[in-house]
């Protein structure tokens, strides 16, 4: 019994762990969706930790520093996107430009900020939901931020499904010529985008530096970033796929800690590297199948945009 | 291998993007006039780490106060272990800078290729084991710390499951895990130690996590050989006890963090650069402990019964006073095999090469 009690914080920390993945690539799948490429979340989701901690930091309040982490985020990628939309420089290279950037920029903004403590947000119980064996402490006692991000798991499928702006934004994804034909501001649209995937970006790093370690320290996303990034096309640019991968990352993540701890004989280098072989597996299994790529990718993804032509 | 080598790598384009932002930190400090000695400081990270490379900089300032008149210091940030740290330290050298230390396992052998080249330069490496003629070597007993935090441990533990979170299976690590095993099954047999590597000296979100599931896996006490003070928090977020790391860590758990074993660079700072003002320096080896004050425990916890704090203070002085050895035996490896014999303890160079787990840690040690 008390082996299966145990399963409770263990899916509760899975959860958790996954929660940044789930923020960053539900923003860069909206980002795609519209047809732009962008590699560099991970200097966003830096940049939104610095920003997001020290506007915590500075105010005391956990929901001004993510709503700056999330401001943090959004501008950077308004950067981005000047960049790559209106001056049309290369996606690819302008993402990687991003990242090294962010990770330069945010170490030079935390300068201050290293080696400070912030106390940490209270967790959410769930009235008598939270009591329930096992189900209590896996899904209902988390901070808000884990709750909002479930939530936008529906919201953003439901915005890119269901809604007129959905269709317009994937309708500039898949043809944006073609789009542009029939009277869309394919700039602009894209523009929105990817402010929107800046600031979840942004987000995604403040609930590093916020919620998840209250502290800032220096490259403290560790390459999540890029886990998101390839969480998009292991989604095949699906929302509820993504929390699936989110999820399946997270929980990785933490058994091989589990494994190690119980004493299982395995390597723990090899544990470590789990996750990320669990990724590469996946995506050679999904790209092998063509039609499945073909449906969701978005058709014009990574190209140049020219108003005139 | 290393004392933070390996960069968090998930792409290349990760690595490229680390080692090009961070590159290397400009040259801080003061331009020193020409009759005074100059000495560099090679750091591995940034000096605002308030863990490992924080404590060489409160040496070198220590340097600075005690010496002020005599030397000017400079020091160099967020150094890769690499080819880079070879261009720094030479940097240093060719800059006028009459003794360098490099402070991090990885410069080792860049410190000595440079040291070649400059003859007449004096070189100091910590952590390491290769010295040359303008070469020495230093480094800390720190596994006499964790003599001390294993006892605490142990008297304060209710599961008798202590959580430890190992960075690299390299014998100054492993050896930490023994000592503090040997002393806290000394005060309290029935206790054991799950150890989980995480295969980084500073990685925050995933050394709390590691925290996190020792803690589900009912540990009650976590002890780190990590930088951050992540697994502090976690542990003052759960209601239980935690052992700091490098530096003083109470800020970040106050009602969690029993001690931190510190280290202390400042009186050999000042020693060694006495001595090549004196003229005596020498290339030697040094590996000193709570008695040559190169380490020290941070203040206790007041939550510590005062019997248990006199047992740790009685061990620390022992310890001190050659009474008593954090590898005194009879100690038995995992099989139960005696590996060190009853009336003797580990040897300097036993204790270096370390690559096996004592009795009451559970998990295996990789290879």
């Amino acid at each position: 019994m008390t082996d299966l009690l145990i399963l409770g914080p263990v899916i509760g920390s899975m959860i958790v762990a996954a929660t940044p993945l789930l923020y960053a690539a539900l923003g860069e799948l909206v980002v795609e969706k519209s047809g732009v490429l962008n590699l560099g979340v991970e200097g966003l989701m830096l940049t939104g930790a610095v920003c997001g901690f020290a506007a915590g930091y500075s105010s005391g309040s956990l929901v001004v520093g993510v709503v700056g982490g999330a401001l943090a985020g959004a501008l950077l990628g308004a950067l981005f996107g000047l960049l790559v939309l209106f001056l049309m420089t290369n996606q690819v290279a302008t993402g990687l430009a991003l990242t090294l950037f962010g990770v330069g920029l945010s170490a030079l903004i935390g300068q201050g900020y290293v080696g400070i403590p912030m106390s940490k947000a209270g967790v959410i119980r769930i009235p008598v939901l939270s009591d329930l064996p096992i189900l209590g402490p896996a899904l209902f006692a988390h901070d808000a931020l884990v709750y909002l991000g479930l939530l936008a798991v529906p919201a953003v499928a439901w915005f890119l499904y269901r809604t007129r702006a959905g269709l317009v934004l994937r309708a500039v994804g898949e043809n944006h010529a073609a789009a542009h034909a029939l009277g869309y501001k394919v700039l602009r649209i894209r523009f929105l985008a990817i402010l929107f995937g800046g600031a979840m970006s942004g987000i995604a790093g403040a609930y590093l530096s916020l919620m998840y370690t209250p502290m800032w320290a220096e490259n403290m996303t560790a390459g999540r970033g890029w886990i998101a990034l390839a969480l998009v096309v292991f989604a095949t640019w699906r929302p509820g796929r993504v929390l699936v991968g989110a999820w399946l990352f997270g929980g990785v993540t933490i058994m091989q800690l589990h494994v190690q701890g119980l004493g299982f004989a395995v390597p723990s280098q090899l544990l470590s590297m789990l996750p990320y072989l669990a990724t590469v597996v996946v995506l050679v299994a999904i790209s092998r199948d063509v039609t499945r790529i073909r449906l969701n990718a978005p058709a014009s993804l990574g190209k140049i945009f020219h108003p005139d032509a | 291998m290393n004392r933070r080598t390996f960069g968090k790598t998930i792409l290349g384009l990760t690595a490229a993007a680390v080692a090009l932002s961070f590159g290397i930190g400009g040259f801080a400090g003061a331009v020193a006039a020409q009759d005074k000695l100059k000495v560099g400081f090679v750091y591995v990270g940034p000096v605002s780490d308030h863990g490992y490379s924080y404590q060489h900089d409160v040496g070198r300032r220590a340097v600075e106060e005690a010496l002020g008149d005599k030397v000017t210091t400079t020091f160099v940030e967020n150094v890769p272990e690499g080819a880079d740290a070879e261009r720094v330290i030479d940097q240093l050298a060719a800059s006028g800078h009459g003794l360098i230390f490099t402070t991090s396992f990885g410069f080792m052998n860049p410190t000595l290729k440079v040291a070649k080249r400059y003859p007449n330069v004096k070189f100091e490496h910590a952590t390491g084991y290769k010295r040359d003629a303008n070469v020495a070597t230093y480094s800390a007993r720190f596994y006499e710390g964790r003599t001390i935090a294993g006892e605490i441990a142990g008297k304060m533990t209710k599961s008798n499951v202590i959580g430890y979170i190992a960075s690299f299976p390299i014998p100054e690590v492993v050896g930490g895990i023994n000592a503090f095993t040997i002393a806290l099954r000394k005060v309290n047999p029935e206790a054991q130690v799950r150890v989980v590597w995480v295969n980084s000296w500073y990685d925050p979100p995933k050394e709390a996590e590691a925290a996190k599931a020792l803690l589900d896996q009912s540990a009650d006490v976590i002890v780190q050989h990590t930088d951050s003070p992540a697994p502090i928090q976690v542990a003052e977020q759960a209601g239980k006890w935690a052992v700091g790391q490098s530096s003083d860590m109470t800020r970040f758990g106050p009602k969690a963090h029993l001690t931190a074993i510190v280290d202390d660079w400042n009186g050999y700072y000042i020693d060694r650069v006495k001595a090549v003002l004196d003229g005596t320096w020498q290339p030697i080896d040094t590996w000193g402990g709570l008695k040559d004050k190169m380490l020290f425990m941070a203040p206790y916890n007041p939550a510590i019964p005062g019997d248990v704090v006199e047992m740790v203070e009685k061990t620390r002085v022992d310890i001190m006073e050659g009474r008593r050895h954090s590898f005194d035996g009879p100690v038995k490896d995992q099989s139960g095999k005696v590996v060190i014999a009853e009336g003797k303890h580990a040897s300097d160079e036993e204790i270096l090469k370390m690559d096996w787990f004592v009795e009451g840690v559970v998990g295996k040690l990789p290879k």
